[in-house]
């Protein structure tokens, strides 16, 4: 570790990308992660790597599909309109068994929406991120330097389970900068990846990257097969923090630059006797059903803290069964909670269901 | 501690360059700290302003809805932030540029011709360290020992010939 | 008795699934023959998106990705980008993949000059689905989603693909070849040759267009299809050289 500075979270993802020892990156500009893609456009070419800005985001993920199967180290970023253009190509991804990191730094949607920040892409990462059935690995930082750590995180488990991952961030996380440092390269775990299409080059047989399976018997013997590697996903790799959680009464649920807010929120609530504590996601694909449905036995109401519509509302009543209320605190379209708009809704959970 | 400040101004003004300067200072004793800045079309010629926070403890929320100072570079960003300010906070106002007074009662009131001083002291586009400096003098966010060090962290290599200048204007302020 | 006829090694011995007279098979012969003669299967990647070349990786014996409609020009891309000269990589698009859904992808992999090679088989129509309206379906011809014939006032022109990259300064070479005859599958095949030497050479990107017939959806037989291509598309889409680069050297 060295020294700590300062880097906004765009930039300080493509620094710890490189040290992860990515050297391909196929972009599109974007509000508001385009300093990211600067950033690689800028480094990528002093440490041999491929900095190209693609003719479109379609191009940008095909490209990322291309280098995949080369077997190299590959990522690229977009936000919300741009993730929703790359979901053609996640899915191919996904159906040849390609490990990939697409990042998401969201903004308010549907549509155009705006370039302020947003988590109303949730749904689309976690469950529907293009035709088929598959997943994405989906990571949430909370602070620059988890942006950092995860990075690292995020490229392991696309290579171990051969499946694409996301960093789903937001344009507070990508465009605001907090003290940094970053690890050792030396700690970059890599895999042998003995199925790349590279060129037999006299030492092995034809390998073929290919997501087509014309006999549907083979196609549903793929997708189970594949499911299986999701199923022990979701045992090994659900990922969340604890805040005040041990006795808490009302559970709040907040991923990314909401629950630095709700935080403060719940400090806020504990001072005036509440007892408050927060599961915050850390893995929102695997989702964190574990802890939920632990303190489903315990906790009297839970809220849902999001940028969005109410989406991940939806997989926290799936994973406490809906035995006890779930609570809304949002805000959308680049707009986000005050504490004092969460602790409003904790004051309201703490009632009951009233 | 526990600044949460709002710096705001036209685009050009050195406006996010002052937060980051804070934001160092801050990360420099030891604080939590964090920096957000507007961002969009309005950074193209329009208003830009930004959000630190300096606090011993973890940045909870980056955006800063009730701020504990404002530096106000032009008239819109006074209008816009003046209600954002708590009770006893302070406001600095870049009286050259803004001729309207601060309305609250509850607050304090710098009122540094900093645009004037700038241009009068062969300091042209450093009205924002007069700023700064006042700030400083104000607010104790920077021990005055390490001002110079946190220059030469946010000032870039490549212009590093402004550090001096950079200082000069900060101990203008400092001394107002 | 001496064996003068083989299977090309890069080419797999296993059955098509091309329609009978389909002139795939003699390009994708074509495109084996030269990878063995250069030496180059061991190093060679092919892209075969969405078509009826979509099963080609279970044809050529070198490695193979299958990409998505349109896109392999940049799967081509990612995958030369991230290798460099350890590969020699080729895309077998056909007209939809090439000049409808994936316009942007060619007209920008041409233009950035990337150094790989793209065989493009124009038939004009969509064989895959059907016999649908291609973007190089002729005037008033007739397809299944042009059933009065295709009506330019309506659907537009069909576009002359070796002629429009023939204008982006990162196309090396461009050639419009067919293999309607012994002819002109031996001038198909040096092209190809030459479309291969210029990506060893690290040139930029090729292209050879090849003419080819599609008895089923043209609904005549593979003769009459023949007939048909050369009276109807080649004067359409002149045979020739478009682009060389290393002309005059």
């Amino acid at each position: 570790m060295g020294e700590k500075f300062l880097m906004k979270g765009n930039e300080a993802l493509g620094e710890a990308a490189i040290l992860a020892g990515c050297r391909n990156f196929f972009g599109y500009p974007i509000t508001p992660q385009t300093e990211l893609a600067a950033y690689m456009a800028k480094k990528l070419p002093k440490v041999g790597g491929v900095f190209l800005q693609a003719e479109s985001e379609v191009a940008a993920i095909n490209m990322v599909y291309g280098a995949s199967a080369a077997g190299k180290r590959v990522m690229t970023s977009s936000s919300s309109p741009g993730v929703s253009l790359k979901s053609e190509g996640m899915s191919y991804l996904a159906g040849s068994d390609l490990p990939a990191l697409i990042v998401n730094v969201q903004r308010g949607g549907p549509g155009l929406g705006g370039i302020q920040p947003a988590q109303s892409d949730y749904f689309q990462a976690t469950h529907g991120p293009g035709h088929g059935d598959f997943r994405l690995l989906v990571f949430a930082p909370s602070t620059v330097q988890e942006v950092v750590d995860m990075v690292f995180l995020a490229f392991e488990k696309a290579d171990e389970y051969r499946m694409p991952s996301m960093i789903l961030a937001d344009g507070i996380l990508g465009q605001m900068m907090e003290p940094v440092e970053f690890p050792e390269s030396a700690h970059v775990k890599t895999f042998e990846k003995p199925w790349a299409t590279n060129g037999m080059q006299g030492k092995r047989k034809k390998n073929i990257v290919n997501s087509l399976y014309l006999q549907p018997d083979e196609l549903e013997r793929e997708n189970f097969k594949r499911f299986e590697r999701y199923q022990k996903i979701c045992d090994t790799e659900q990922r969340w923090e604890e805040f005040m959680l041990d006795d808490a009464e009302v559970v709040v649920v907040a991923y990314g630059a909401s629950a630095r807010i709700a935080k403060n929120a719940i400090r806020a609530a504990r001072e005036k006797g509440i007892r408050a504590g927060l599961v915050r996601p850390i893995t929102l694909w695997p989702f964190p059903e574990k802890i939920l449905r632990e303190k489903a036995k315990t906790a009297k109401a839970f809220v849902s803290v999001e940028l969005s519509m109410g989406q991940m509302i939806n997989d926290i009543r799936l994973a406490i069964e809906c035995t006890k209320p779930v609570y809304l605190c949002n805000r959308v379209g680049g707009m986000v909670m005050t504490p004092d708009e969460i602790e409003a809704v904790i004051v309201k959970a703490q009632g009951g269901a009233k | 501690m526990n600044q949460q400040i709002i710096i705001a101004g036209f685009g050009g003004q050195g406006v996010l360059f002052t937060g980051k300067f804070m934001a160092y200072a801050g990360l420099y004793q030891g604080y939590e700290v964090s920096w957000l800045p507007s961002y969009g079309p309005e950074m193209r010629g329009g208003t830009a302003n930004c959000n630190v926070v300096i606090s011993d403890q973890p940045v909870g929320s980056p955006i800063v809805i009730n701020a504990t100072s404002l530096i106000a570079m032009n008239a819109p960003s006074l209008e816009k932030f003046e209600a954002s300010v708590v009770p006893g906070g302070k406001i600095f106002v870049d009286s050259t540029l803004i001729t309207a007074k601060v309305s609250r009662a509850d607050v304090e009131a710098f009122y540094v011709p900093a645009t004037q001083l700038a241009g009068d002291n062969g300091l042209k586009g450093l009205s924002n360290m007069i700023m700064l400096g006042k700030f400083i003098k104000e607010t104790g966010i920077c021990e005055a020992a390490l001002i110079e060090k946190t220059l030469k962290k946010v000032v870039p290599p490549k212009k590093a010939e402004l550090i001096e200048k950079n200082m000069q204007a900060i101990q203008m302020g400092y001394k107002l | 008795m001496e064996k003068v006829f083989g299977r090309p090694a890069a080419l797999a011995d296993v059955a098509t699934h091309y329609c009978p007279g389909c002139t795939h098979g003699i390009i994708h012969r074509l495109v084996a023959e030269v990878l063995d003669e250069m030496g180059l299967t061991e190093k060679t990647v092919g892209v075969c998106p969405v078509g009826c070349s979509v099963l080609a990786y279970n044809y050529f014996t070198c490695d193979m990705v299958e990409a998505a409609h349109g896109r392999a020009p940049a799967v081509a891309t990612g995958i030369k980008r991230a290798l460099g000269d350890q590969v020699n990589v080729f895309t077998y698009q056909g007209d939809g993949d090439l000049a409808a859904i994936g316009t942007a992808e060619t007209v920008h992999a041409a233009t950035r000059g990337e150094n790989i090679t793209t065989i493009f088989v124009n038939n004009a129509i969509y064989g895959m689905t059907g016999g649908q309206m291609a973007p190089t379906s002729l005037p008033e011809m007739v397809t299944q989603t042009s059933p009065y014939g295709r009506d330019v006032k309506v659907a537009g022109y069909p576009v002359r693909v070796c002629e429009m990259l023939s204008t982006l300064s990162g196309t090396a070479y461009a050639e419009r070849v067919a293999v309607d005859c012994v002819k002109n599958v031996n001038a198909a095949k040096r092209a190809i040759k030459k479309a291969f030497t210029m990506q060893q050479e690290k040139r930029g990107y090729s292209i050879i267009e090849v003419l080819s017939t599609c008895p089923t959806n043209w609904g005549l037989a593979p003769v009459k299809a023949t007939e048909w291509l050369r009276e109807n598309m080649m004067p359409y889409y002149p045979l020739g050289v478009y682009k060389d680069i290393t002309q005059g050297e």
